[in-house]
């Protein structure tokens, strides 16, 4: 009886968003007398930082400070229409909707300041303070709260933009089969160290090392938590999670939610990540997105390891001690397989 | 059934509700005095979101008979700020995102300030051990193990001054 240590890999093309009845995200922006923005979106903030990434989009767009956008993602019913928080398509679809939207808003906000200032909308800049002034000439200034106040109480005018990002329907053409799934591919590839006891069936996950080519990254604080959340969570839906771990006989199986099996904090496996930025042509300042992908490397690279390590190639998910006990008893005991490469 | 008068000090404050006799202390906490600090998850004491500090001592507030809480001294997550002062694993929380939804954080900050106050400087096996009952769904839990190692960091330094 021993231990078996194995090492295995996986690689991802990752789509971003999906297009199968046309892929919309509306966003609308407005300022408020108070020269501050808010930003209303249906797009829902599960804690993926939905809020954080398309609040920088709009500063960075209306050209004002972070502090004075504030996103509203509170009511679906009647917020503008967003198709929804999946296939990691959050970032791209509705970060470009944002910058559709904000740049309608400063189109609006430099004409007010313009008026203001009896000067040429062409020749006003901002300067992400709060601050509006002539190109050239920073003496010539107005603050973003005092044009807004113009507008409002003054010009009669709403600071407003509203934006929309369509992938429109494609369809199948009818002679070679060919569509256009998407614009964006994120791109991952992770490899996994695990240990398999072939007395107990367990397996340990060691250690793992990923790297992710996500496009521009507009928060890497935020993508660094969802990438080490997003790893756990693979780690979880490849060894633990299932409503019936009992097969074939579900009678002694999970009743609800607290007997759900999921690995704690005592099951963490250190990981390594790299960044890689490529800029997507499309995407909002060249971003795509992490979303799904964190997850879905880790399931095969471990299913490999445990093949790598004894020898057994489970094909239905999760890898249980008890599948893993039957593939060593069906090949007369545990197949260690070339190992390859050094230290993770 | 008549509903009996509970008085405990909740967060430093002398405090008091009329309770059902078979209400839980979460039940009081939230729908008698309006702290919503500690989050209703299981309701069966698996997942650790409702944790609350009775007498210094880590508790799950929805198991707990709001009754049996009668002059005790009752601390939640609304409490741990200083005023306007964060607390230390408040402010780590923050920098090492440990928060992703944000659902299990009263309890895991609740857990961890048990910890601390009975060990300022755990390990990281104190600081599993300490959390093994609260479950997260978002971070994988290394974030919050740092958070609450950097926040043992900064106590040491701060109660010399």
């Amino acid at each position: 009886m021993a231990r078996f240590r194995g090492r295995g890999m996986a690689s991802v093309n990752y789509p971003i968003g999906m297009n199968l009845g046309g892929d919309p995200s509306q966003a609308l922006i407005h300022s408020n007398p108070d020269g501050k923005f808010t930003v209303a979106l249906s797009a829902i903030d599960l804690g993926q930082g939905m809020k954080q990434v398309t609040r920088q989009v709009a500063a960075e767009t209306l050209g004002v400070p972070i502090e004075d956008v504030y996103v509203d993602t509170a009511d679906s019913d009647t917020g503008p229409h967003d198709m929804g928080s999946f296939a990691s398509r959050g970032t791209h679809r509705m970060g470009n909707a944002v910058i559709a939207a904000a740049r309608e808003a400063r189109g609006v906000l430099l004409e007010a300041a313009a008026e203001e200032l009896e000067v040429n909308a062409a020749d006003l800049v901002t300067d992400g303070k709060g601050n509006i002034h002539v190109k050239g000439a920073p003496s010539r200034s107005i603050t973003v709260r005092a044009t807004a106040q113009a507008a409002q109480f003054k010009q009669g005018k709403t600071i407003a933009g509203r934006g929309i990002f369509l992938i429109p329907l494609s369809s199948v053409d009818p002679e070679t089969g060919e569509m256009n799934p998407n614009t964006a591919f994120a791109h991952a590839c992770l490899v996994a160290d695990v240990e398999v006891d072939d007395e107990t069936g367990e397996v340990s996950v060691l250690g793992m090392s990923s790297a992710y080519e996500l496009g521009r990254v507009i928060n890497p604080k935020m993508v660094e938590q969802q990438l080490v959340g997003g790893a756990w969570m693979g780690i979880s839906h490849a060894l633990y999670e299932t409503p019936e771990p009992y097969y074939p006989n579900p009678d002694h199986g999970p009743r609800d939610f607290n007997e759900y099996l999921m690995p704690g904090p005592g099951d963490l496996a250190p990981y390594s990540i790299t960044i890689l930025e490529r800029p997507a042509p499309d995407g909002p300042f060249g971003g795509k997105g992490p979303g799904e992908m964190c997850a879905n490397p880790v399931l095969p690279a471990i299913a490999n390891a445990v093949y790598n390590a004894v020898g057994v190639r489970v094909n239905d998910l999760p890898i249980t001690p008890e599948k893993i006990l039957r593939g060593i008893r069906a090949n007369g005991g545990a197949k260690p397989q070339a190992r390859r490469g050094g230290a993770l | 059934m008549a509903k009996v008068p509970v008085q405990f000090r909740l967060n430093g404050s002398d405090r008091a509700a009329f309770a059902d006799p078979a209400d839980s202390l979460l039940t009081v906490l939230r729908r008698g005095l309006n702290d919503f600090g500690p989050k209703y998850g299981c309701g069966q004491g698996t997942c650790g979101t409702c944790s609350v500090l009775i007498d210094g001592e880590l508790r799950l507030a929805c198991l707990t008979l709001a009754a049996s809480c009668e002059g005790a001294s009752v601390e939640t997550v609304s409490g741990m700020a200083d005023g306007p002062n964060l607390h230390p694993l408040q402010n780590a929380f923050m920098e090492h995102f440990a928060a992703q939804c944000g659902f299990c954080t009263p309890g895991m900050l609740t857990a961890a300030k048990a910890l601390l106050d009975r060990n300022p400087n755990p390990s990281r096996e104190d600081v599993i051990d300490a959390i093994a009952g609260n479950i997260c769904r978002c971070t994988g839990y290394e974030p919050i193990i740092q958070a609450i190692l950097a926040a043992a960091r900064t106590l040491p330094a701060q109660r010399r001054s």
